[in-house]
């Protein structure tokens, strides 16, 4: 860290007030225990009592909360509503049809819309938006989906997605928008955007429970929370990035503001914002399974079901089904945002929207050849294929055959590396940790970072919850140093390899897709529960943006550099590490930063296997319905993330600053 | 060639970007260390000038000169930090926003460096907008933009995205749109500056042959001297926000006010700007001279020096009124003084 503190051009104070802070926190390691012991434990009768706070606001906030003559729970109600009457139509049309429960017996009376239709639509959407090679990619995804069985889940997840997306792309829009507007609303809006981008979803899951119910309403309400802050500050970005040109353009010719905002500056932004629309579906997909524990149904709920049944073939055909719909939906998304509007073409009806009238064929033929042959109005049970038990025995082959190897490895890490680490962190005096925080954060960026690199880890202390933390951080960092030590050295050998690394992104997109339980479930199969499952996940799950970030920054260094290193005779070695690694520094501490944040939001997950840390407070809360304890919690991972953000962010700021290479960090 | 009286002019005009600039101006004018103490940058000083009607008034300058604030002033799209601007007669700074909507929409046009075009609207609807903002019926705009098309010499490209254009095409269209509400004004800042040098000249002819049949009053920046000679009927010559010198081409190159125009006129070839009016000796024409108008320029005169003419005759309106000698033409080309 040292090494890269140097911003201001004062390295001879700014290391002497290093050693000063180092030097106090060995004395308080040292004798603080006898002398200061307040610094270890915080004291019990100072603690802020938060969660018993927030508790109590929500109970309020259910039973007697009004606004004038509306009570707040009527509120909630009332957004319900507002999901639920779009989400009950996309399900009756995609999944369940029109059905109507008769003395228990639910009577189906229309139908949904036949599997062979829904993949011929999305066949059709696909054309429009990219052609005939997007056309057959759409339709393979959807009949992948069809024939490992997943078609009923897949489609209650999709209608979900189908109201959550749209309600999310409006609702950044609107916030998006007002931000850009009124400079005093993004500044109250940004610390709550990091918040939602950084506090566990679990942690609000509780909440949302409360005011809204279990069941797929919620689901959708958590799914926004989740998936709205990247549109906000995509659209207030892309807003805020319109040529002053366009500005111009348009008072020239005499917009009035509304004409101004939605027929020039957004169709300018128009590239930017769908990168954010592809944001939210591709959160939204993320938030499934996690949603699924308050009652999203769904292929979530079929991946937790696995998981709790640890049947990973189940899983993982669930989880891949997720990654097919994520595949489909992304490359459309990116389809239509690269797709010029075509030219109008003059005609009838049909003729001028060739793709609607294909699309309502396909359902009307659907529905008429379902009604004759039922397998086209369901897939076939008969041929579905699925590979389940296959997974099953090689876990178990694997587990029997090399169980000794496995435990020795496992026995090996928790000795030498996670106990000792544990330890340590554990031993650390909180206050010197506060301390050190602060100055890191003073000399990275100033006393404002320093007040909040400092204000927040002591909020963690004060509300109890520093021993979790640490636990917290211990995993986190010890898996985010192994991710990064296999991670940046596979980015070195992929970078300049074309080919290799277009398999190797091709990998990391689908790992990144895939939910992240169902990297837990053959770990925890083959490791059982315990901090080692958690690290060996962890990993898996953040080693995908240490590669990228790795490959970003050294594919875009200036190759006129290199050749001037060639030229001055380096070796390849030489070119490597003097010029490139160099270079290349503010992106891959950037992917550190992303390396971080990934891992923290995998370990919250990795609660389900039995860590001690924060995430298992929030996920016992979530069991528990305690919302005061899980958002307290939360927020403990939540600071722990935006520490970790703003450090790192700074210093790559500096880092760019240091190398010319401007730009923003 | 023929000018009217002033319609658009502006006294004084400051522009002052910095906080709370205007209170900071009136004590710190004439000091410029002060206002850059105060953190102020004055990209506008003290500006005086008028143009008239009809003519292609020329704004060069360097690049941060302050051109384009200067023209971004007049159009108020920026508010000046002083000053006056008056549009026939009209105070703009007094003006209201809507009364300046209206005067930008049916009395302005502008075109843009970097053409402004909005990139989900095809050609015809790009050329039609500032119609349909007026809220102008969708056959009447989409005819007089066809006519705005073919003006520019776009026929066949209506259905195209300007993605699909040509930078120079792409112009065109900017060009046909900021004609499309028939501004009495037209603001073209460095139209040409982003396209190569080929096309630059193959749109600098067509302008002038826009301005041949239309006649608009034209305020027009560049930072390319060359362009200012070749399009202006009279130049304003700006440095560090203020106007240093206003004057025909010929003005500017026979009686440079400063070094620093002299420095951009030094390259320019004498014989281009230089009108026989300015060499002539008043007095009668024998009969047998070769003659040529007042108005036309020294190397204009060429080819009838090169056919052995030792003196050609100047008319104006036909009526013969001096003569200009082959000596004054070899003088004033070697370097002299006219
Ligand atoms: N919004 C602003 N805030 C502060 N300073 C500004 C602003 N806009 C322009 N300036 C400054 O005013 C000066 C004049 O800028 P202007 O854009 O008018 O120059 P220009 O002559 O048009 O140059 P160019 O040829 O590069 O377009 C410059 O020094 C610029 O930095
Ligand atoms: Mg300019």
């Amino acid at each position: 860290m040292t090494a890269l503190a140097l911003p201001h051009g004062y390295p001879l104070s700014g290391r002497a007030v290093w050693a000063v802070a180092l030097a106090l926190t060995l004395a308080l390691w040292v004798w603080g225990q006898a002398l200061l012991p307040m610094a270890f434990d915080y004291p019990k009768a100072w603690q802020i009592p938060a969660a018993r706070w927030i508790g109590a606001a929500i109970t309020w906030l259910v039973k007697d909360a009004s606004l004038g003559p509306v009570a707040f729970s009527d509120l909630t109600r009332a957004i319900a509503a507002l999901v639920d009457q779009p989400y009950q139509l996309a399900l009756g049309l995609l999944a369940n049809g029109v059905q109507q429960q008769t003395g228990g017996v639910m009577v189906q009376h229309v139908p949904p819309v036949s599997w062979v239709a829904v993949i011929g639509m999305v066949a059709v959407l696909g054309h429009w938006a990219g052609g005939l090679r997007l056309a057959l990619l759409m339709a393979a995804c959807f009949g992948f989906i069809a024939v490992f069985g997943q078609w009923h889940s897949a489609m209650v997840t999709l209608a979900s997605i189908l109201v959550a997306v749209p309600l999310g792309v409006a609702g950044g829009l609107v916030f998006g928008i007002l931000a850009w507007r009124h400079p005093w609303f993004e500044r109250a809006l940004r610390p709550l955007l990091d918040l939602m981008q950084t506090m566990p979803v679990f942690a609000y899951l509780v909440p949302i429970l409360i005011l809204f119910g279990f069941g797929p309403t919620a689901a959708v309400i958590a799914t926004l929370i989740y998936a709205t802050p990247p549109m906000t500050r995509i659209t207030t970005l892309a807003l805020s990035r319109v040529p002053d040109e366009a500005h111009d353009l348009a008072r020239m010719v005499g917009c009035t503001p509304r004409q101004t905002l939605w027929r020039v500056l957004i169709p300018s932004a128009r590239e930017p914002l769908m990168v954010g629309v592809n944001q939210v579906i591709m959160l939204s997909l993320n938030m499934v399974i996690i949603a699924s524990m308050i009652g999203a149904g769904g292929l979530g709920f079929d991946v937790l079901n696995a998981l709790r049944r640890l049947d990973f073939g189940a899983g993982l055909e669930a989880g891949l089904a997720i990654v097919a719909l994520a595949i489909a939906l992304d490359r459309f998304s990116q389809a239509v945002a690269h797709r010029g509007t075509a030219p109008a073409v003059p005609g009838g009806v049909i003729r001028r929207h060739p793709y609607l009238a294909a699309a309502l064929a396909m359902i009307a033929a659907g529905f008429v050849f379902g009604l004759l042959i039922p397998a086209v109005q369901t897939y076939p049970d008969a041929a579905r294929l699925s590979t389940s038990p296959f997974w099953a025995s090689a876990v178990q082959w694997i587990n029997v055959t090399f169980f000794d190897t496995l435990e020795a490895v496992k026995t090996f890490f928790l000795v030498w590396l996670l106990v000792p680490v544990k330890r340590f962190m554990l031993g650390l005096p909180w206050l010197a940790v506060v301390l050190l925080l602060g100055v890191a954060g003073w000399r990275l960026g100033g006393w404002r970072l320093a007040l909040l690199t400092a204000g927040l880890s002591f909020l963690i202390a004060a509300t109890g919850q520093w021993e979790k933390a640490m636990i917290t951080v211990y995993l986190c960092g010890i898996s985010t140093l192994i991710a990064m030590a296999i991670g940046v050295p596979v980015g070195i050998a992929v970078a300049m390899r074309d080919r290799l690394w277009a398999v190797t992104r091709a990998v990391i997109d689908t790992a990144q897709t895939l939910p992240s339980f169902v990297y837990l479930m053959p770990i925890v199969m083959l490791f059982r529960v315990g901090d080692f499952t958690a690290m060996i996940a962890v990993v898996a799950y953040a080693i995908a943006p240490a590669i990228r970030y790795t490959v970003l920054g050294l594919q875009s260094v200036d190759p006129r550099l290199i050749e001037a290193g060639r030229a001055m005779g380096c070796t390849p070695w030489q070119i490597l590490t003097r010029i490139r690694l160099r270079l290349a520094l503010p992106e891959i501490l950037l992917g550190l930063n992303q390396t971080i944040m990934f891992a923290l939001s995998m370990l919250v997950i990795t609660a389900l296997v039995g860590t001690r840390d924060l995430g298992q407070d929030v996920y016992i809360a979530l069991t528990k319905a305690n919302p005061g304890n899980g958002l307290v919690a939360g927020l403990a991972i939540a600071f722990i993330a935006i520490i970790a953000d703003r450090l790192l962010s700074a210093a790559a700021r500096n880092a760019r600053a240091r190398l010319g290479l401007g730009g923003q960090a | 060639m023929s000018t009217g009286p002033d319609t658009l002019i502006c006294r004084n005009v400051w522009k002052v970007f910095g906080a709370r600039a205007a209170d900071h101006l009136t004590a710190a004018r004439n000091d410029p260390e002060r206002l850059a103490a105060l953190g102020l940058i004055p990209a506008v000083r003290a500006v005086d000038l008028s143009v008239r009607r009809g003519e292609i008034f020329v704004i060069m300058g360097l690049s941060g000169s302050g051109k384009s604030t200067l023209v971004r002033c007049l159009s108020r799209l920026i508010e000046p930090t002083a000053g006056e601007i008056l549009f026939n007669g009209q105070n703009l700074l007094t003006a209201t926003e809507a009364e300046m909507t209206r005067i930008r929409r049916h009395k302005m046009g502008m075109v843009f460096q970097h053409f402004a075009l909005l990139p989900h609207m095809t050609v015809l609807d790009n050329v039609a907008f500032p119609l349909e903002v007026q809220g102008m019926a969708q056959s009447a705009r989409e005819a007089r933009a066809l006519e705005m098309i073919t003006l520019v010499g776009l026929t066949g490209r209506e259905a195209s995205y300007p993605r699909q254009l040509s930078g120079g095409q792409q112009q065109r269209v900017g060009i046909a749109r900021s004609l499309a509400a028939e501004p009495e004004l037209w603001f073209l800042d460095e139209p040409f500056s982003a396209l190569d040098p080929l096309i630059r000249r193959e749109l600098q002819g067509e302008f002038m042959r826009l301005q041949s049949r239309l006649h608009k009053t034209i305020v027009f920046i560049t930072h390319d001297f060359d362009e200012a000679i070749r399009l202006a009927d009279r130049i304003a010559i700006m440095k560090d926000g203020a106007v240093v010198q206003i004057g025909t081409p010929e003005d500017l190159v026979l009686n440079p006010a400063t070094d620093y125009v002299r420095e951009f006129t030094r390259a320019v070839p004498k014989a281009k700007v230089v009108r026989l009016a300015s060499l002539m000796t008043p007095g009668p024409v024998p009969g047998d001279m070769p003659r040529l108008p007042a108005r036309a320029t020294v190397a204009d005169a060429g080819p009838s020096f090169l056919s052995g003419a030792a003196q050609v005759g100047v008319t104006e309106d036909g009526r013969a009124i001096g003569t200009v000698r082959r000596e004054d033409v070899i003088r004033l080309l070697l370097g002299g003084e006219a």
